[in-house]
């Protein structure tokens, strides 16, 4: 036994683990899997064909082909990458196996890593068929935004795990009684992070908090890139900054979640 | 060298409250390597949040718990690896096999060659057959099986059983209890058993210590216990300590 796995440090073989449970789960299951397509598919057709019609309506829209189609897409990628996270953190709690994990030598860092990779996991297995399905459709080439779509991705699954961090201290405080704020929390970001209009359309007041929110960049550039065709660099950076700045704020939140659960006794009892 | 040194757990004037209320109320005890010790108590005694304080699962309101000597819950990881338990509030997934649910315990536990591992605790363990099934088809004693292989997966120097044969029917409860007590032959382990069930406190423990409502009511030997309250079994000294009738009550 290497001191690296002895729980002293940090150790990718017991993420690995995690990681295979997590797989091992998933394929076990094709409802699950199912689950994965199904929700993003209906989603892209509906945008798809409402754009469609729109856009054989009115110029603009003519003009900004693929921007609804682009915006689904990416809030998928938001809102599935946090979905995926918290998904893989409520089995545990639907296990009741979380008394186990706790127990055993993995760390909080390695537990959250082994989410965070089966959040990409999870994203892969529903949003790679349904961009090629946006190709089939409606011609709308996902994968030809290049470099950008790579750090519009970046942004948005930093975002999704940040919430997705956040959501899985409320769950260990809480119970399953905070169940619904992993299948809800981001849609507060749908109104706020501007996904299908510009941020230009909200109240000056509510702008503020938009830019606060480093989606609202992603969709901005996003809007830029199909419209403009021009990628905004300075928005991938500021949205990384705010990123950062989140991402340091949910781990914080998590910790001291996970401390408090601690002193309530909630780890061993998850339930409601 | 002092007790708190040679013991492998420390309980020192531990003391847990919730919104105020005492679950444990400053109980001290210390167990020293390779004994098997009961802990026995009524509903609501205070018997799992203790485990749950040597866990590094609850944090103690005061007092402290040293397992190994690594202060619990502060310095836990640096004898998780070493130390195991099974428990009624927890299960296994249920959607994996029994082989991938040890599987991914063992590589939690860095257990060094994991297939030769789980064969060995699959022949020991009566779980051969059932290795390729999925855990939740099981049956309440398989599962049972199933949770104590992965409490032995890393040949743990301290376990801690939380009623680990609740719900079994008497002759796989019987069976359960003569592996663990192989186990503890064969490993020295130092095992701290909560239950309800006197004749395996008896069986299994050269020492019982009773908790009613936090606090330490009684802590002996069996033997001893038997002598001072003049009773034929552990259940009766139960009774007399549940029911608050003073040695000498009981002796009459």
């Amino acid at each position: 036994m290497s001191i690296a796995d002895t729980g002293m440090n940090f150790s990718l073989n017991r993420v690995a683990a995690m990681v295979r449970r997590y797989w091992y789960l998933l394929r076990s299951s094709w409802p699950r899997i199912l689950d994965l397509i199904y929700w993003p598919t209906v989603q892209m057709l509906m945008w798809g064909f409402l754009q469609l019609y729109i856009s054989q309506n009115a110029g603009f829209f003519a003009r900004a082909g693929g921007v609804f189609i682009g915006s689904v897409l990416l809030w998928d990628i938001l809102f599935r990458g946090q979905l995926g996270f918290s998904i893989s953190f409520l089995e545990e709690m639907y296990a009741r196996n979380l008394g186990n994990i706790m127990m055993s030598p993995l760390r909080p860092t390695e537990f959250l890593l082994a989410l965070m990779i089966m959040s990409i996991v999870r994203l892969s297995i529903g949003m790679i068929p349904v961009s090629l399905l946006a190709i089939a459709f409606f011609g709308f080439n996902l994968w030809a935004l290049g470099l950008a779509l790579a750090a519009f991705f970046a942004n948005l699954i930093l975002t999704s795990w940040s919430v997705g961090i956040f959501v899985a201290g409320l769950l260990l405080r809480n119970g399953l009684g905070a169940e619904s704020m992993a299948w809800t929390i981001m849609f507060l970001f749908l109104p706020l992070t501007c996904v299908y209009y510009p941020v230009a359309v909200l109240p000056e007041w509510l702008q503020y908090l938009a830019w606060a929110l480093p989606p609202t960049y992603v969709f901005e550039g996003m809007r830029a890139l199909v419209i403009d065709h021009a990628f905004r660099a300075d928005l991938m950076v500021e949205a990384f900054a705010f990123n950062v700045v989140l991402f340091a704020a949910a781990s914080l939140a998590f910790l001291k979640l996970l401390e408090s659960a601690r002193v309530h006794g909630s780890l061993l009892l998850t339930g409601e | 060298m002092d007790a708190q040194n040679t013991s492998v757990i420390a309980v020192d004037r531990l003391v847990k409250r919730y919104k105020g209320v005492a679950a444990v109320d400053g109980i001290s005890f210390r167990l020293a390597r390779g004994t098997v010790t009961g802990l026995l108590g009524g509903n609501g005694a205070g018997k799992t949040t203790t485990i749950a304080m040597i866990m590094g699962l609850v944090t103690p309101t005061s007092g402290t718990v040293t397992v190994l000597g690594a202060e619990m819950p502060r310095e836990r990881h640096r004898v998780l690896h070493r130390m195991n338990f099974e428990s009624p509030y927890v299960d296994m997934p249920m959607r994996l096999t029994v082989r991938q649910n040890l599987s991914v315990f063992a590589q939690l536990y860095a257990v060094p060659d994991i297939g030769e591992r789980i064969a060995s605790l699959a022949a020991d363990l009566d779980l051969i057959e059932f290795l390729d099934r999925p855990t939740g088809k099981l049956s309440a004693g398989q599962k049972t099986r199933v949770s104590l292989a992965k409490s032995l997966l890393n040949k743990p120097e301290v376990l801690l059983l939380d009623e680990p044969t609740a719900s079994l029917d008497p002759d796989t409860a019987d069976w359960v209890r003569s592996r663990l007590e192989q186990y503890c032959k064969d490993r020295g382990a130092t095992v701290l058993l909560a239950s309800h069930n006197m004749s395996e406190v008896e069986r299994l423990c050269e020492r019982v210590i009773i908790m009613k409502k936090g606090r330490i009511e009684d802590d002996d030997t069996p033997e001893r216990l038997l002598s001072r309250y003049s009773r034929e079994t552990l259940e009766e000294v139960f009774l007399d300590v549940a029911r608050g009738r003073r040695q000498s009550e009981a002796a009459q």
